[in-house]
């Protein structure tokens, strides 16, 4: 089932890419198809899916479990499976992915190989979070940045080629040191496994605090450039700015949560006894990104560097709650909480900051920038637009009856609860309302400026999945309950694993 | 004794392979020189089908010298197929060239060379395949005529001359304590001959392999002749006498008593010559130089399963696993820069990926493959022979490893980024449909040997004769 769901979308674009003689038309609405059918499947598994029954026997219960020989002499198997914590990440890539579709369908330049493109990186996103096996994680993981690097090049805009290859440069690096430190607990562990729940059945590592210590720092380097953190950050700018819109919302909405759920899936499961040892330093770097992110993002003229770097706020808020949940001095319930609002807020982020970057989208498409200061006054001939722009930004902020409000909220009182470290970030609430109010104020009120005069509103291809995502994100900020109880286990078992 | 000459079906079709190519390319005029290679590729295709079937076969030792097993199983199969891969990437090149059945002889003659070093349980017969392995390359570097291709076939027969020398002393001295030249006799004449003897034997011994196989002390060769020599020369040297000089290392270490410390010497080689190889590819321009100085770090992490060997019993397959990952790699990276001969520098390179996309891609794929990444093929020999140097007790040796591994990203990046660039000027490339259809295919199955490494492994996991 798990098999089909991640590359389903892989058949369908080898099939795309080389079928030359297939008009535009016939290329953009079979990838909608292709997505819609793998949402589909996604429904199907959650639907189906019970919280597994063996939580406490080390690694977790996983559910649809697949497993292969691959390379049996390294151990290292085919392993997929899902549980609380990557069948909310699985759904949200199927849905985001579903709405690029539906914003390209109106796509000129080179539909096809857009079409073959995102469904490339749409299984390996998906294979990414329900790998069981590291190596079999990193492939995934590689092939993302491969992914996203042709999608910043090929159907960006200004200066698209260089950021692409700072993205790539960057994240490959991060991506490297990662493998080095997967090739760690490779060989630390006795049998040398590659296998994710055995390792974290195993505990490598545990009895030698310094080579632990050495290889949580490049597991968390390599997790910590594709999040990005601070200071790790200084590709996502360029590369959100230079992207088309829907790679833009791609790399935000699901390649930052590939860094993220590492956190969750390998690094505190893996390496329980050297995360509770760094806790306060990943705290510290959770603080700092949500205040310097949101600083920064205040500073900006432009608005998708603007979004981008609220992105290195909201991945701060991640960041800080897994930090926060290694503090084993603490109450277990609020360190339970804040791993549940971390992998929430991921969900939140990736609807949210989708919508986001899709309607700045629609700003370059119209006039070729991004620069508020370039309008003014757009609520009068873009009403459409301005409400979605609205409705997003609040959302962003965290307003309550949306999903961002929910996250935060876990986040902050589970974090807080653990430690009052964690009260720090709280400016960073504010700063990032601060951002959104103003960012509304410039585009969309007062009288029309600029290049708002004679602004085409957002069209049905536009306004759908933009509507789709906030609708999504709006009902689970009013119904949160199915998701969370989806999530609890997950994180109650990862708090479990890392307290050993 | 077994004389079964059936067993050396392989180097047989080899040898007969040479000397036809030879004979027939001195009776033929210069535009049908085709038949010649057309011999050469029959030779090799049978000297495969052979050694694939020996593959499956008992392990044996035949005229006391030559053991027919696992390893010289794969070795025979890796140097049969790399060589008929350079054929291909030197296709064009060659075609029609004043020397091309030369060309295809002295080849088929120094494969036959690294298979025999690679197979050998004697000495002495090893001491003849280095020399059988070494002269040809000799004149296949010196076969473009220029001042460059002079040098560098100078250096290279200086050198060859003194390590064959210090091969010969070495093997002299380990006759002469040891008692015998077959490994079989020597080992137990070592047990008790005393450690310094042994010592300087198997260093002169040692010395005359790394000269083979492009590793400290003896590289000096490997960078210039890579520059200077024609593409499909390069690609040849680069690969195929590596093959045969680390399975043949493999073998010696086998037999030496714990009286000399051999694990360690191997290992500081490894350090030594990864750490030197990629210190001095940092700074090349010419890809071809820089390929040279990446292939003797690539030599480095091949000691590793060396230094483990007896230890555990994943060092072997690891080695034959790590040598088929990166023949096929190395001879992708060769064939890309063959197909696109008038790119010389790094810079040149910048439109790679606009012009011809599908070689743009194995290049990148062949130096991810070279630096380690998944699912490439040299990333799983990396990580068995990582594993197979940790189990031996080497885990320092996989430190400075990974750390090498990682400043090699660096130079390979330097090659890979300009590709992606925009080319300034319009130059058009020649073209080169056999080294673009070598390219593509070798990438293919640098990626192929990556994901099917269970299957590789499965092959080269059995004993060596005694």
């Amino acid at each position: 089932m798990l098999s089909v769901v991640v590359f389903l979308p892989l058949a369908a674009a080898a099939v795309l890419a080389v079928a030359r003689r297939l008009p535009d038309q016939g290329a953009r609405w079979s990838w909608l198809l292709i997505t819609v059918a793998d949402l589909a499947l996604v429904v199907a598994v959650a639907v189906r899916y019970r919280t597994p029954e063996d939580t406490a026997a080390g690694g977790g219960g996983l559910a649809f479990e697949e497993r292969l020989r691959w390379i049996p002499s390294v151990n290292s198997s085919y392993h997929l499976g899902v549980d609380g914590l990557s069948l909310p990440l699985l759904g949200l890539t199927a849905v985001v992915f579903c709405a690029c579709a539906v914003h390209a369908l109106r796509e000129e330049r080179r539909p096809r190989a857009q079409a073959a493109l995102f469904l490339f990186l749409q299984s390996v996103c998906l294979g990414t979070f329900v790998a069981q096996d590291l190596i079999l994680f990193f492939v995934f993981f590689d092939l993302s940045i491969v992914g996203m690097y042709f999608a910043i090049a090929g159907w960006g805009h200004g200066n698209a080629g260089r950021s692409a290859m700072k993205f790539f440069l960057y994240t490959f690096l991060g991506s490297l040191a990662l493998l080095v430190g997967f090739i760690g607990l490779f060989l630390a562990a006795d049998p040398h496994t590659f296998d994710i729940p055995e390792l974290a059945a195993a505990m490598p590592l545990a009895d030698s605090p310094i080579v632990g210590g050495l290889v949580l720092a490049a597991v968390l380097v390599g997790l910590a450039v594709k999040t990005p953190t601070v200071p790790f950050h200084t590709w996502l700018p360029p590369a959100h700015t230079d992207a088309s819109a829907i790679g833009s919302a791609v790399l935000a909405a699901i390649l930052l949560k590939l860094g993220t759920y590492g956190f969750v899936r390998i690094a505190m499961p893996l390496l329980p006894q050297a995360w509770q040892a760094w806790s306060w330093v990943i705290i510290a770097v959770g603080v700092v990104s949500v205040l310097y992110g949101a600083l920064v993002a205040l500073a900006q003229t432009n608005v998708k560097r603007m979004i981008a770097y609220t992105s290195v706020n909201h991945m701060g808020y991640v960041v800080l709650a897994v930090g926060a949940a290694g503090l084993v001095g603490s109450g277990e319930q609020a360190r339970e909480l804040a791993v549940t609002g971390a992998v929430t807020q991921m969900v939140s982020h990736g609807l949210i900051t989708a919508a986001l970057f899709l309607l700045a989208g629609v700003l370059q498409d119209r006039s070729g920038t991004y620069e508020m200061g370039e309008y003014g006054g757009l609520a009068k001939p873009a009403p459409r637009f301005a409400g979605l722009f609205a409705v997003a930004a609040f959302a962003s902020l965290g307003l309550p009856a949306f999903s961002g409000f929910i996250a935060e909220f876990q986040v902050f009182t589970g974090s807080i609860g653990a430690t009052w470290v964690a009260a720090l970030a709280l400016p960073g609430i504010l700063i990032t309302a601060a951002l959104f109010l103003r960012a509304i104020q410039r585009l969309l009120t007062g009288p029309t400026v600029g290049r708002s005069i004679g602004f085409t509103d957002v069209r049905v291809h536009e306004a759908l999945p933009i509507g789709g995502l906030l609708v999504l994100s709006l009902l689970i900020g009013v119904v949160p309950g199915p998701l969370l109880d989806l999530i609890t286990p997950g994180s109650q078992a990862v708090v479990g694993l890392v307290s050993r | 004794m077994n004389e079964d000459p059936v067993a050396l079906l392989p180097e047989l079709a080899l040898l007969s392979g040479a000397v036809l190519a030879l004979l027939s390319g001195s009776f033929l005029p210069r535009q049908r020189q085709w038949v010649a290679r057309l011999i050469a590729v029959a030779a090799l295709a049978t000297a495969g089908v052979a050694a694939a079937v020996a593959l499956g076969g008992p392990t044996m030792t035949v005229f006391d010298a030559f053991a027919v097993d696992t390893g010289s199983g794969v070795a025979r199969l890796v140097v049969v197929s790399a060589t008929l891969l350079v054929i291909g990437l030197g296709v064009d090149e060659l075609a029609g060239d004043k020397r091309e059945s030369e060309t295809y002889a002295l080849m088929l003659l120094a494969a036959l060379g690294a298979v025999v070093m690679a197979s050998t349980n004697d000495l002495l017969v090893l001491a003849v395949s280095f020399l059988l392995a070494s002269i040809p390359l000799y004149g296949l570097i010196g076969m473009p005529r220029s001042p460059g291709s002079a040098e560098a076939a100078l250096k290279t027969y200086l050198l060859g001359a003194l390590f064959g020398i210090v091969l010969l002393l070495g093997v002299t001295v380990l006759f002469g304590v040891g008692g015998s030249t077959a490994y079989s006799r020597v080992a137990s004449g070592l047990q008790t001959a005393p450690a310094a003897a042994v010592a300087a034997g198997f260093l002169g011994v040692l010395a005359g392999l790394m000269f083979k196989a492009g590793g400290v002390p003896g590289h000096f060769w490997v960078p210039d002749a890579a520059q200077a020599s024609s593409t499909t020369a390069a690609a040849f040297l680069t690969t195929v006498p590596k093959v045969g000089a680390l399975v043949a290392a493999y073998r010696l270490v086998s037999v030496l008593p714990d009286s000399v410390d051999w694990r360690l010497l191997i290992a500081v080689l490894a350090a030594v010559t990864m750490t030197l190889g990629n210190l001095a590819a940092f700074a090349q321009a010419d890809v071809r130089r820089l390929l040279g100085w990446s292939t003797v770090s690539q030599v480095g992490y091949l000691l590793l399963p060396v230094a483990a060997m007896g230890r555990g019993d994943g060092a072997l397959p690891s080695l034959l696993l790590y040598l088929v990952g990166y023949a096929v790699t190395n001879l992708t990276a060769f064939a890309v820069v063959a197909a696109v001969h008038e790119r010389r520098t790094v810079d040149d390179y910048r439109g790679l990926a606009a012009a011809h996309p599908w070689l743009a891609a194995a290049l990148v794929i062949s130096l991810l493959s070279l630096v380690g990444t998944p699912p490439t093929a040299v990333f799983v020999g990396k990580l068995t022979v990582f594993t197979s140097a940790w189990d031996g007790g080497l885990a320092w040796l996989v430190v400075v490893s990974a750390i090498n591994t990682v400043a090699s990203l660096f130079y390979y990046l330097r090659w890979i980024a300009p590709t992606f660039r925009s080319r300034s000027s319009s130059a058009t490339d020649g073209r080169r449909p056999y080294a673009s259809a070598a390219a593509v295919i070798a990438g293919g199955c640098v990626l192929g040997v990556g994901l099917a490494a269970g299957l590789v492994l499965t092959l080269a996991d059995g004993p060596l004769a005694p």
